[in-house]
């Protein structure tokens, strides 16, 4: 009485699919058409006209598309449904690039003053 | 056989992913190591856009994006439309994504003929992005820009924000690194576009229906996604911040 799967090349036994219907994709859709509006708002609009300082809309231009990634990679690479641990698998690496992004943003501060 | 006597912990069958007797992530091979791949060539392209941040933030001076993407080819705007077309191959680019969902979703229900038609549509959208980063190319080649070249030292200005002193050196930096970064992957997106058309001849030709599954497009899926996911985040480095 094994219990062990072979792998079946049926796509009932790797996880379940259930998750994007047809509204759901064009739902997430809208919603990427939506934010990146939002950052052509921002870039043409907003930030010529001097409503939002371009230092302040920088972090919002990357707060925006890390939320679209968000989207992108949950939804249409379906890894929201998956199991968690592959998405702690690949959530967790992805911590080391934000980490980097840290680190050398700090670097480039010192290699200004070194320039000048 | 039902019994009234209580299992020890140690007796009880347990069903927890990582339990034993069961793949704890519950995924296929391919999906699964397509996965990891994509993991590996995000770390690449994340070293490629935070060079290009370090480098950029560090640099007394840096050419404005909307002062140099100021054209729409194919149409006669030559100037004063900043961002519209990287605007409209951005939305090919995530249009492309939509279809290829939507072609998953189609073969989770075995619909040969929708997968198909679905394929063809990200085919098109893929082979339409590269048609517009080629005319980006060469719009940028005929203004001076290379790798290795810029425009005369008297139209540099026209790429500075007012009141920025023009750089040669910072404008070459800033070419070098965008023909780089988008060539690196437009080429992504070229063997995207080459592997979506390999299985599109298989959905054609009914491999996947024999097989029973169309987990095959879904993989390609994986990789046509990522190319959209870093499209977006070079999108906003180069054209936006």
């Amino acid at each position: 009485m094994s219990d062990i799967k072979h792998t079946e090349l049926h796509h009932e036994d790797h996880g379940d699919h259930a998750g994007m219907t047809r509204g759901k994709i064009w739902q997430v859709f809208f919603i990427l058409l939506g934010i990146t509006v939002i950052e052509f708002f921002v870039a043409l609009y907003m930030v010529p006209k001097d409503i939002i300082l371009i230092n302040i809309a920088n972090p919002i231009y990357i707060i925006l598309t890390l939320l679209k990634a968000f989207y992108i990679v949950a939804y249409f690479m379906h890894l929201k449904f998956e199991k968690v641990g592959l998405i702690y698998s690949i959530l967790v690496p992805t911590l080391f690039i934000i980490g980097l992004i840290l680190v050398l943003t700090n670097e480039s501060h010192h290699w200004v003053d070194v320039l000048r | 056989m039902s019994t009234t006597a209580v299992t020890s912990p140690i007796d009880e069958v347990k069903s927890t992913p990582w339990s034993g007797g069961k793949e704890p992530f519950s995924v296929e091979y391919g999906k699964m190591m397509m996965w990891f791949f994509l993991l590996s060539d995000a770390f690449t392209f994340s070293s490629l856009l935070i060079a290009y941040g370090a480098l950029r933030f560090s640099a007394t001076a840096w050419p404005a994006a909307d002062h140099i993407f100021q054209s729409v080819p194919l149409t006669s705007i030559e100037h004063g439309a900043p961002l519209v077309f990287v605007g409209i191959m951005t939305f090919i680019l995530i249009l492309s994504s939509v279809t290829m969902v939507l072609g998953v979703e189609a073969g989770h229900r075995g619909a040969k003929k929708e997968v198909a038609g679905w394929l063809v549509a990200t085919v098109i959208g893929g082979f339409m992005f590269l048609g517009c980063q080629a005319l980006e190319w060469s719009h940028l080649f005929h203004e001076g820009f290379g790798w290795g070249k810029i425009p005369p030292a008297e139209e540099l200005k026209h790429f500075f924000a007012h009141g920025v002193e023009p750089s040669a050196v910072y404008t070459q930096q800033f070419a070098n690194l965008f023909f780089t970064i988008t060539g690196f992957h437009g080429f992504h997106v070229f063997t995207g576009v080459v592997i979506n058309v390999i299985i599109l001849i298989n959905v054609l030709a009914g491999t996947y229906e024999r097989r029973g599954s169309y987990l095959m497009v879904e993989k390609v899926g994986l990789y046509w996604h990522f190319v959209d996911l870093v499209w977006v985040f070079v999108f906003t480095f180069f054209y936006l911040v």
